[in-house]
């Protein structure tokens, strides 16, 4: 029972992923894609974990399974953090779509978004 | 004394990896934690021994399964974004206030915001945090703030400081 739940929970992850793959490629900048990898594949690899946790409970690789979930969820939003941040000062282009950006207009001097028409 | 709780949350954490109490694991176990320690105990919390007290682990175990049904929304949400024909997205950075004053609380809202629905922190300055929003409903900072942030910063409060 708990082993169906689990593979359950690990084809549901599967398919975050995947969806998170479609947005990678779907979005049109570098900031829409790293919100869709982000969410989806950290939501899509946890879910992967916890079910290799239901799976095999409390035995060496359950709970290395559970402790690369907890690991997973503070350090990816940095790595994507870090991205971004890094783009940003790099001056890559903002879609032209954007409606906003307040960053560059209080730090790096005007919004860094694409002008229409390019 | 930092060090020494550093030292023991690591040495936990060991064990926990090997799961096993065979001694060559425990001695191999002592030399890495003491390294990790002596590198990176300089850059742990100010007053570690804070964050043993009940009510501010009563308030972590209530924000786990808020902040997993927060995520499950965000990824919903994204999934939708992307699989919707016209591809409805309308992106942009926005300044929020937050009311959060210590180093570690900031870092877990900056860390609770990137994973939720729509929002990504770019990054922290001070009291304001610059989000990059994929759907911008105010470009305000005080109701942005009250939209993005207000919801985590209620339990945050009450963890970290």
């Amino acid at each position: 029972m708990i082993s169906t739940i689990g593979w359950i929970v690990i084809w549901v992850g599967v398919l975050f992923d995947l969806l998170g793959a479609i947005g990678l490629i779907r979005f049109p900048d570098v900031y829409n894609r790293l919100q869709a990898s982000t969410k989806c594949v950290t939501l899509g690899t946890l879910g992967i974990m916890i079910g290799i946790f239901l799976i095999k409970g409390f035995s060496p690789m359950g709970i290395k399974a559970l402790i690369c979930g907890a690991v997973l969820l503070l350090t990816s939003p940095v790595a994507a953090h870090a991205l971004m941040k890094g783009s940003l000062h790099f001056g890559t282009k903002m879609w032209k779509g954007t409606i906003l950006d307040q960053y560059g207009k209080d730090k790096l001097g005007g919004e860094q978004i694409e002008e229409e028409g390019k | 004394m930092r060090y020494v709780i550093y030292f023991i949350i690591a040495f936990c954490f060991w064990l926990l990896l090997t799961l096993s109490v065979n001694i060559d694991h425990l001695i191999a176990g002592v030399i890495v934690v003491l390294l990790a320690t002596i590198i990176f105990g300089g850059y742990f919390t100010d007053r570690p021994a804070k964050f043993l007290q009940p009510h501010r682990i009563f308030w972590f175990v209530i924000y786990i399964p808020i902040f997993l049904w927060y995520m499950v929304k965000a990824n919903i949400d994204v999934a939708y974004r992307a699989l919707h024909p016209e591809r409805p997205i309308k992106p942009g950075i926005v300044k929020i206030k937050t009311v959060l004053k210590t180093n570690i609380a900031k870092v877990f809202l900056a860390n609770s915001i990137t994973l939720t629905p729509g929002t990504m922190t770019c990054e922290i300055d001070g009291d304001y945090l610059y989000i990059h929003w994929i759907w911008v409903q105010s470009p305000e900072v005080d109701k942005a703030s009250k939209i993005i942030a207000s919801h985590f910063e209620r339990y945050l409060r009450r963890i970290f400081e």
